[in-house]
Parts: C-alpha cells; structure tokens; sequence
C-alpha cells in the first residue's frame, strides 16, 4: 500500500514538474483571432441576412436562408481546404459559428470516404458533430420540460 | 560473434520535412503528401517500400538479397507496413514499438545478426502525418487549434540495412527499455510523458556499461520535442548526468521554427528519417565516432486515451560506432 502511495506522489510530482515548464497558449493573442475571425463570419451572415430581407423575404425565412448559404460556405472552405487553416488560428473563433458545424461534418466526410458510402460517409460522418447534435437535443429537451412547468405552475 | 554493420541506409520525407531544417539530407523527398494514391495509408507504404529498395539499391544489392524485414508503423495493424511487405515479399516480422519502432527493428536486426541467423536484413520505419492524425486524433481537414506542446506527425520513412559484414558503422550496444508511465493522459504532451522513459533507459544504460554521457560525442533521443529534451536534461542532471554539451532530439532537428510545428516533430518517421540521413552520414564522414540513438515511444491509442488511461512509454538505447 504504501509502496502505491509513493509512486502517485513521485507521479504528482513529475505532472506538477510538467505543469510549470509547459508553454502556455498565447491567450491573448487566440483571443483576439477568435473575436476577428468569428467576428466577420458574423458580418458576413448578417450582410447576407441583409440581403435576403431586401429582396423581400420574410425575417423567418431570411434566417433559415442565411444558415443555408453560411452552410454552404462553411462546407465549401473545407473542401477547398482553407478552413482548416483559418481553424488553426482562429479557434473557437470559427468552430462556434454554422461554418465550424459544417467543416466538422464535410472534413469528416472527406476524410472517410476512402471507406466507402456506407461504413464511411454514412457512419462517419458525424463522428464530431454527431454529440454537439445529441446534447443539443437533450438540452432543447430539458429546456422544453421548463418551460412547460412554468405554463402550467 | 558477428558485430552488425549498418552498410546502407535511405529516407524519404515529405514536401514539409524536404523544406525542414534537414532537407539536404533526404534521398527522396515526395512533392505531396498524398502522390496520386487513393488514401494516406498508400503513400506511408510506398514510402516504405521506397526506402528499402533505396537503400539496398545504394550498396548494389536487390531486395531478394535480404533475409529478413523488420518494420512497423503507428497505424492499427501495421497496415501501412503489411501491405508495402505483400510488395516486396520478403520473410517479415512487423513491429510495434511506436516512436521507437526504428531503434527496436535495428535492435532486433542486430540481434539476429549477432547471434547468426541473418547476414543481411532491413531495419524499416515510417509513420505519415495524415494517416496519424485522422487515427489518433481528427479528421485532417478539421478547423482544430492545436496547443504549443503538441508535436507534427513526420511524413516519412527511413530503412538501414544491417549487415555481419561490410563498411560503416557498428552497432555496439544495446538497452532494452521497460515501460515506463508517470500518469500524463493528454496525448497532446507525448514528449514530456515519454521523458522519463528515456532517461530510465539512459541511466540503465550508463549503470550498465560504466560509461558517462561524455563517452558519446552525442547522443540523440527520438521525438521528445523541444519540451520533452528540456525535460530529460533536467532528469539526467539530477541523477548525476550531465547532458547539456552532447545531447540532441531528433524530433527538434527536423522542423523550422516557422512552419508550425510547435514543440517538434513527432513519429515513427522522427528518429527514422535523421537517423538514416543525418547522423548516417556525419558517421560515415567520422564526424562523429561515437553516438547513443535512444528511440522514444508513447504506447497508447485511441480508445486507450478516450477510457481515461495515462499513456505507458518505452525507450530503447543503442549505441552506434564507427
């Protein structure tokens, strides 16, 4: 027992040794891309959004047209193979918009394409978006369930 | 007793590596990563194949002339390896040892040399940046950020052909590493959990041979990377070995400060690539006589890290003289 013991402390203590000399992320610096960057997808689907209410769409549709069309670019930077690299810098900066939903699902679908449309494509394809869908549902769920409590109570 | 000769050797990078640090001493280097074939995993066992017919092909032998293969990989079922071996249909035994696979197949080799089964074989490792990130990590095209700690899969191979005779130079010593785990989970710090691996095996090594860090005119690990060697310099100074005048990771040779890297290179490739370029070459220029190769491995997988496991490390030394 008290051999275990000891070696979780020398453990604890080379992790702690490699906590001090591990290079920390540039937050700053990642912090203002991610505001750029997710800052101008975000212009851009408002100028987009603009647009679609000019040509006299209603606000409702406009918003459903304006995912479409930052979908499509999302998917279409990724298979040009840009967004990975605007991905790299940006952070957060380009996951958290549509467009990062959709690079995650396309570069998924890329990537496994080499086994074939089913057991690839198919099932693989959401492999990183698949739990941001599950949870997303379960939170929508339980957000619905409070919300029908205070209707009734 | 036959001491195994390291006649030959030959690497191949890819276009990042050919614009690294060590581009001139590459045999071949691909201009994509991917050379017309339909998947990463192809092009990792061409590379393979490359290699070894290069580098037997440099001492005017053919392929048929060796008796063994000994090669692996990092990907699941050493695929790249088993199919670029159906190729080139010589008796094989495919080894995993991660990052250490090169070490551990010259090891291996050198064993079977010494002990008379062989008179010529091949030593082989390759590892691919893309095939290892969509394995390991996320699919290639995928917007991630990586942290400064993490390291660049080497697209690459390198194969040595050992010998029980000939010109160059010999392989002299060998330690066998055990695993060591010091309990880092993130596979994103591979250098500094497979750190106290290698010093493990450094200071067996010296306990074993009586020699000092100083015997050697360097010694090189395999792919600690920048954060990791910093590590192990301050590992071996406080058992009593200093490191800081010949010490060198292969992983922080490879690479330029501005191709985002980030802590180094990482791999099977890593210590393949400037073993069988580099440091082959400043051996058979007797720039250096002397020089300890400590390959380094981090022994987890996928589902390994997704279950919570710390990552078990292993570190193979060997000593190589002119």
């Amino acid at each position: 027992m008290h051999k275990k013991q000891a070696e979780e402390k020398v453990k604890k203590q080379y992790q702690d040794k490699v906590d001090k000399i591990m290079p920390k992320p540039p937050i700053l610096k990642n912090l203002l891309w991610a505001f750029f960057v997710g800052g101008i997808i975000c212009v851009i689907g408002q100028l987009i959004q603009d647009y679609f209410i000019s040509i006299e769409i209603s606000k409702k549709d406009a918003a459903a047209c304006t995912s479409v069309v930052m979908v499509f670019l999302g998917a279409f930077l990724t298979g040009i193979g840009v967004y990975d690299e605007i991905g790299k810098r940006a952070g957060a900066g380009s996951v958290v918009p549509i467009t990062g939903f959709a690079n995650s699902i396309v570069a998924c679908a890329m990537e496994f394409k080499r086994e074939g449309f089913v057991f690839g494509i198919g099932a693989k394809m959401f492999v990183i978006a698949g739990p941001v869908i599950v949870y997303g549902l379960v939170a929508a769920f339980v957000v619905g369930i409070i919300h029908w409590f205070r209707i009734f109570y | 007793m036959n001491q195994p000769v390291v006649i030959s050797t030959a690497n191949i990078g890819g276009p990042m590596e050919g614009q690294g640090l060590l581009g001139k001493h590459f045999d071949i280097v691909m201009e994509d990563n991917i050379k017309n074939f339909d998947s990463w995993e192809q092009c990792e066992s061409y590379m393979l194949e490359q290699v070894i017919t290069r580098a037997i092909e440099k001492i005017s032998g053919s392929v048929e002339n060796l008796e063994f293969i000994l090669a692996g990989d990092l990907l699941n079922q050493l695929m790249s390896t088993h199919f670029a071996m159906r190729t080139l249909a010589r008796p094989f035994l495919g080894l995993y040892g991660a990052c250490s696979t090169m070490i551990e197949s010259m090891m291996i080799g050198g064993m079977m040399i010494d002990g008379g089964f062989a008179d010529v074989l091949a030593g082989a490792a390759s590892s691919h940046h893309d095939a290892a990130e969509r394995q390991y990590r996320f699919p290639t095209e995928l917007g991630v950020q990586r942290p400064p700690v993490a390291q660049w899969t080497v697209t690459g191979a390198g194969a040595a052909i050992l010998a029980s005779k000939g010109n160059g130079p010999k392989l002299t010593y060998a330690t066998v590493g055990k695993i060591v785990d010091m309990g880092i989970k993130d596979p994103n710090v591979l250098g500094p959990a497979m750190a106290p691996a290698a010093v493990d095996t450094l200071v067996t090594h010296f306990g074993d041979t009586g020699r000092t860090p100083q015997y050697y005119d360097m010694i090189f690990t395999g792919d600690l990377g920048d954060i990791g060697k910093e590590i192990v310099i301050k590992l071996c100074a406080e058992k009593g070995f200093d490191l800081s005048n010949n010490y060198e990771d292969c992983g922080c040779m490879i690479y330029k400060e501005d191709q985002d890297a980030h802590a180094g290179a990482s791999g099977c490739a890593s210590s393949a690539v400037v073993f069988c370029g580099y440091i082959y070459q400043k051996l058979c220029e007797k720039n250096y006589s002397k020089i300890l190769l400590v390959g380094t491995g981090s022994l987890h997988s996928p589902t390994s890290y997704q279950q919570n496991e710390s990552i078990p490390c292993i570190a193979h030394a060997l000593a190589i003289e002119v």
